[in-house]
């Protein structure tokens, strides 16, 4: 019985050198699969944020919340009630299209909110920014006119509202 | 005032009140000697870096407080790793101090420069690099810090050489020990009442019961619910012998444990996690026996087996809050010693028995093998700290060097309970203990095989796949002589009591090569 979903799993840490392999570590010795992994700098310059994509079941996300939540670096754990939260990443993505092909591509571009950033004589480069399923989405419609090459961030989140991660943090001192 | 990295390390160290520390040099470390020749510490000069790692972790385990290991660049600091795992599996605490190549040339594969901070991450708490001699202040009283709270583990501090000659400004701190962490009420009480309720309760004990010096609490507690109690290799020590309803050391070997358990209604564990070496396990799953779990480590808690109920916090703490709340009862209200003592005899458990009885208070070690499991079952250990043993790791060799350290801890005459294989992996370390007068007494449970090996292999009945015979026929005795120690041989037709005690009629250290039957025990 796998019960496994997406989850987001936000994480406040040090901002200091050897916490992302520590903590990627962590993932990789326990067996824990990671989806997506972004990495970027917060509003404060000690902090980082790191935000982790993972599939997993209820149990497991519980043990990787406790297992992260006692490292040293770590600042805050949050993880995420997908409900009540904006996720979004970027996508970068090469497309084989030529000639007659363009203006249907030209009909998905609108259809999705997408840029052309880039078209030579027999390609294109797009770029979407959406949820995750809006990217995974628009990946599998453009494979059939053959993606040649794709960049995608992962995805950024933050809980919607007026909360934060480093003030749930500073209310808890 | 002004000070050298090397001078301000040691300062740092003499802070936190470190007395010895164990350690082999190295160019990348050459300024830490210059320092430590002026100052209040003993170093104790090991064979081999593991020895010192070993070591350190002996002396944390005898003492409770963090062992410091010094180790040079490259393969001083790679050598390191197996007792640095050793202390995290065993929740050990420990700052390691390795040099490393000058700054400047961190990353250009230098000579005898490893990474040993990303090489170490798995196997420690945590790791730091200092990268100015105004660090190295702060870097050490934050790794005691976290090496000697919560979960006990090692912390390694690698300084590259040159940090170690340059100059920085050190004010001498008061040295902080963190709190432990206090256990919420709340579970307290729901503790209290689903122990109230249960009628045939199991407590087993670990690690962690003894690391917290929950011993005293957590035998007053067994004392008023009338429960037996099991302990882990870990947890040896927390249970005296004497007490009536102790169940010995859990272990496949142990079928009244393991009776006892697959009959109880509540399983509490202290301080004691849920490792694959055992079977015994399988039945709490199986027949949904509630599981009340005491740990300093949320991280443990329905790791591998879900609990009824978690307190996390230090054991001491969470049963001194409880025992007021727990009701006396009459006797205990079930029968859990059907079962005959089924606990294995043979030649190496009687003179394990031998030595113990002979020796007193006696502080033992042992490596890994057939032997460690009769130690476990056997050594008579009566209170905690006194029974040193690689339990999660399970790493042969650890038992000379942990018994020099223990015996730096406490002046304690110290028993290594070891094999032909294991002792084969750090006997070096015997030159160490000559040296340094240590009164060891080596037991060399010598059947010219791997003894546990040779179980495992004979069970796979795979033909010719057996390396587990040695055959190596050495002298261990004449070797003990050649390193400047006694030595002893004991064949298999001398009486056990009797060459037991002429054996340790003489100076110490002493190795006694005890002659074993090369099945014994298979």
């Amino acid at each position: 019985m796998d019960n496994s979903t997406r989850q987001i799993i936000s994480i406040l840490v040090n901002n200091q050198p050897g916490v992302l392999s520590r903590i990627a570590g962590l993932f990789s010795r326990r067996g824990y699969n990671i989806d997506g992994l972004t990495v970027c700098a917060t509003e404060d310059d000690s902090w980082s944020r790191m935000t982790i994509t993972v599939n997993a079941t209820p149990a497991t996300v519980k043990q990787i919340v406790a297992q992260l939540e006692k490292q040293e670096d770590v600042v805050k754990v949050m993880d995420f009630d997908p409900v009540k939260v904006a996720t979004r990443e970027l996508l970068l993505i090469k497309v084989a299209a030529g000639g007659a092909k363009r203006s249907e591509i030209a009909d998905l571009i609108a259809l999705f909110g997408a840029k052309a950033i880039d078209v030579t004589a027999e390609s294109m480069m797009l770029e979407l920014t959406g949820s995750t399923d809006k990217v995974d989405n628009f990946v599998r419609i453009l494979g059939e006119y053959g993606i040649l090459e794709m960049a995608r961030t992962g995805g950024a989140a933050l809980e919607r509202g007026a909360g934060s991660l480093a003030g749930s943090k500073k209310s808890e001192d | 005032m002004l000070l050298s990295g090397a001078n301000i390390l040691v300062a740092a160290l003499e802070e936190q009140g470190v007395r010895n520390i164990f350690g082999y040099p190295g160019a990348s470390i050459l300024s830490v000697y210059d320092a430590l020749a002026l100052s209040s510490i003993r170093h104790v000069l090991t064979a081999h870096e593991q020895g010192a790692c070993f070591a350190a972790e002996g002396y944390a385990r005898r003492s409770g407080r963090a062992g410091v290991v010094l180790a040079t660049s490259g393969p001083g600091a790679t050598n390191l790793v197996t007792g640095l795992a050793d202390a995290y599996m065993d929740s050990i605490p420990l700052v390691a101090v390795t040099g490393n190549v000058p700054l400047a040339q961190l990353g250009h594969d230098s000579f005898q420069e490893v990474d040993i901070f990303d090489v170490s991450m798995p196997v420690t708490k945590y790791g730091i690099i200092v990268k100015s001699a105004s660090e190295i202040a702060p870097a050490v009283r934050r790794a005691f810090a976290l090496a000697e709270s919560g979960r006990k583990g090692p912390v390694l501090i690698d300084i590259p050489s040159d940090i170690l000659d340059c100059a920085a400004e050190y004010e001498p701190a008061e040295q902080e020990r963190p709190l432990p962490l206090s256990p919420s009420e709340t579970d307290i009480e729901r503790a209290a009442a689903l122990i109230a309720a249960a009628k045939k309760p199991v407590i087993y004990a670990g690690g962690g019961a003894a690391a917290a010096g929950a011993e005293t609490s957590l035998m007053k507690l067994a004392g008023l619910i009338k429960a037996p109690v099991v302990t882990t290799y870990m947890g040896i020590g927390c249970c005296p012998p004497d007490y009536p309803h102790f169940l010995g050391v859990l272990s496949d070997t142990n079928a009244k444990a393991a009776a006892a358990i697959a009959e109880c209604d509540l399983f509490v564990t202290v301080g004691a996690r849920f490792n694959s070496r055992y079977g015994a396990f399988g039945v709490l799953r199986k027949k949904r026996i509630p599981l009340l779990q005491f740990d300093s480590d949320r991280a443990e808690i329905d790791k591998n087996i879900l609990a009824a109920l978690s307190v996390v916090g230090d054991a001491a703490l969470a049963l001194d809050a409880l025992l007021p709340l727990v009701a006396e009862k009459e006797e205990a209200e079930w029968d859990y010693t059907s079962l005959p003592d089924m606990a294995e005899e043979n030649r190496g458990t009687r003179i394990i028995r031998a030595l113990t009885r002979e020796l007193g208070d006696v502080t033992v070690t042992t490596d890994v093998g057939m032997h460690q499991e009769w130690a476990a079952h056997n050594a008579i250990i009566r209170t905690p700290r006194r029974f040193l043993t690689s339990g999660g790791l399970g790493a042969m060799g650890f038992g000379m060097g942990a018994a020099i350290g223990a015996h730096f801890a406490s002046g304690d005459t110290c028993l290594v309970v070891t094999g032909d294989g294991s002792f084969n992996m750090n006997m070096n370390e015997l030159t160490t203990a000559v040296k340094h007068h240590v009164p060891l007494v080596v037991a060399v449970m010598n059947n010219n095989a791997l003894g546990m090996i040779r179980k495992l292999q004979t069970a796979r009945k795979v033909k010719g796949s057996g390396v587990n015979a040695l055959y190596l026929n050495v002298d261990y005795a004449a070797l003990a002589r050649s390193m400047g120690a006694r030595g002893v041989t004991v064949t298999e037709e001398e009486d056990v009591d009797e060459a037991v005690k002429n054996a340790l009629d003489g100076p110490l250290p002493v190795v006694i090569d005890f002659k074993l039957p090369i099945n014994t025990g298979i």
